[in-house]
């Protein structure tokens, strides 16, 4: 995997510029009031090592929502294996859970060793080893935080996926776009494009190894699908009027867009392979961003056919589109949860734009941020998080929240604006 | 409806530089009548103050005389409402201008780029902006341009002109400009 990764960043310099590392930070905004506590002691021998891989775990966790990592400051002990542990002395902390281990260098790489305890049960639940090659740590602290997170929660965890993002430096005529792929916490960002023209809409092929985006490279709006591998890339479509809003559909052979190459923006579906094109509205209102359901039968997308953006569903099947959002006058950018059951929208309302989801069997809909400017919505391949774009002073930032609304993050940057976020499938 | 033969002959005047007005002209294609002189006119007052956006040459009267038909009006950015493609009356003198510059001289071209301000979703703020666009392209079409001129590119809020948070950064944000 970072094999692959490497190999196509390298293609990717040649074609599209310099390498910026330019990784987004995480600031914990909201921790929710019904997480986990559990303790991630520090790994024996870590110190040695270029990163500390428990603190990487216990940022994971931090950050996932359902877990309050114990600060290293109020642990008694360090214990690295299961019989160096006092149960009692855990359970005084109110730990329920607790993650040992110990790392080391060995070979060109590393080893990890580490168990993951019940505290109440006293027993083990998890212990692995797990080896390392040089430039794989932070991976290796991302698999083993999904492995904890998957054996207590039975969700399998989404620390390995990465995020797609867009910053935007200078104004006027000097403004910088790049598109980024990074580590889901903001590390190892890679730039994937540069263009002194906007950049927007990126989203992830089904298998992880494509970007489709709308690039304004030529001076007008067009859909790329670029290989993150080889770093090759081909223009879907450029048709006079609006490319955008490009969607995969789940099993990758087709991508849903918005053009108006007809006189106002209407949702096609192009099949890649075949390249054509079917179009599933026709009126004169506007029509975009168009997102599949996980069962590849529908699409929920923005139209503004009753006087303000709303959502509607369009069935493939039977060729119709209904109304899905009924709650205040601004609803758009719809995304399906990967279950299907609901969807996470931008509301707008007294309190500005506002990431919400809404439950499509209800139709009751709860805003989930507390923040005002929000757009793009992108959601976790497990579900649980959803990650959009926000202000913050007069700068965009990436924020995420936990798809309960109880807890969240943000992933300022050090320079410019960030917006655009897009999060990976699960990448394996 | 009275604004717009006054806003042609305004903005004919003021590409010439010298409020001289359209009679003096003649052979206008306008089909405005001869009397119709934006220095006496009795909405000539309230407007007064907007000539000045619209006009910015400093040519001398012959010069501008010569010229006047191969001048790209100086004034290239209109302004809109919240959530509206409207375009707002006070901004009539200047479509008015780049119509007849552009019927004009039938081999130029104009990019009209449309933009919203950075509020709501961005793939649907694109298509808001080109809407506003597209009401650029039809009133000049209105006006005798050919739509062969024209090309609309919708920007969205990705090109903002101002940055910030207020009401008067989303105000300068909302705009079509003209890019000749």
């Amino acid at each position: 995997m970072k094999a692959l990764i490497t190999t196509w960043l390298a293609a990717a310099l040649l074609m599209f510029g310099s390498l910026a590392q330019a990784d987004l930070t995480i600031e914990i905004t909201r921790g929710s009031d019904r997480a986990t506590p559990i303790a991630v002691v520090p790994f024996g021998g870590g110190d040695a090592l270029p990163e500390d891989v428990a603190r990487i775990i216990h940022d994971n966790l931090a950050r996932s929502g359902y877990f309050d990592p114990l600060e290293r400051n109020a642990m008694f002990e360090q214990p690295t294996t299961r019989d160096e542990v006092r149960f009692g002395d855990w359970r005084a902390l109110d730990a329920r859970y607790l993650v040992v281990g110990t790392a080391r260098q060995e070979g060109d790489g590393y080893r990890i060793q580490y168990e993951l305890m019940d505290v109440n049960g006293e027993r083990r639940m998890l212990g692995e080893v797990v080896t390392a090659s040089d430039g794989e740590l932070r991976g290796a602290g991302h698999y083993i935080s999904d492995q904890i997170f998957e054996a207590i929660t039975d969700i399998r965890g989404a620390f390995s996926t990465q995020i797609a993002y867009v910053t935007a430096r200078g104004t006027g005529e000097d403004i910088r776009f790049v598109l980024h792929v990074a580590d889901a916490d903001g590390h190892n960002s890679q730039q994937i494009l540069s263009s002194d023209e906007p950049i927007l809409s990126p989203a992830w092929s089904p298998d992880g190894r494509k970007l489709a985006y709308v690039s304004f490279e030529t001076e007008r709006p067009a859909i790329y699908i670029q290989n993150l591998n080889s770093g090759e890339r081909v223009r879907a479509t450029s048709f006079e009027g609006i490319n955008g809003a490009p969607a995969w559909s789940p099993d990758g052979r087709k991508l849903a867009m918005s053009l108006s190459k007809d006189g106002q923006p209407e949702i096609y579906v192009m099949d890649i392979g075949a390249r054509d094109f079917q179009r599933l509205t026709d009126n004169s209102s506007i029509d975009t961003e168009p997102s599949w359901a996980p069962d590849g039968r529908s699409l929920v997308f923005t139209s503004d056919r009753s006087g303000g953006p709303q959502l509607y569903r369009h069935d493939l099947a039977s060729g119709e589109s209904e109304r899905l959002t009924f709650t205040g006058n601004y609803n758009a950018r719809g995304r399906f949860a990967p279950d299907g059951e609901s969807l996470f929208l931008i509301h707008g309302g007294d309190r500005g734009y506002q990431v919400a989801r809404q439950a499509l069997d209800s139709g009751r809909l709860v805003v989930l941020s507390d923040s005002s400017q929000d757009e793009s919505p992108s959601v976790a391949p497990n579900g649980t998080m959803v990650i959009f774009a926000t202000q913050q002073g007069n700068r965009g930032v990436l924020g995420a929240v936990s798809a309960d609304g109880r807890s969240s993050f943000r992933l300022p940057s050090a320079e410019g604006d960030v917006r655009e976020p897009a999060w990976s499938p699960f990448l394996d | 409806m009275q604004l717009k033969p006054y806003a042609k002959c305004l903005a004919l005047a003021l590409s010439l530089a010298v409020l001289t007005g359209c009679a003096s002209r003649g052979g206008s294609e306008d089909g405005m009548a001869g009397s119709a002189d934006g220095s006496r006119d009795g909405a000539a007052g309230t407007d007064t103050s907007r000539s000045g956006q619209v006009s910015g040459s400093r040519m001398g009267d012959d010069d501008a005389r010569q010229q006047a038909d191969t001048r790209i009006p100086d004034v290239r950015t209109i302004y809109f409402d919240y959530d509206s493609d409207a375009i707002q009356s006070e901004f009539e003198p200047v479509l008015t201008s780049h119509a007849r510059y552009l019927r004009e001289n039938s081999s130029a071209s104009v990019v009209l780029q449309g933009h919203t301000d950075e509020r709501g979703t961005r793939e649907y703020n694109m298509a808001l902006s080109e809407r506003r666009a597209g009401a650029v392209e039809r009133f000049l079409n209105v006006q005798g341009v050919s739509s062969s001129q024209i090309d609309v590119v919708a920007y969205g809020e990705e090109r903002p002109a101002a940055q910030g948070n207020d009401e008067d950064t989303y105000a300068q944000n909302r705009r079509v400009v003209f890019a000749y």
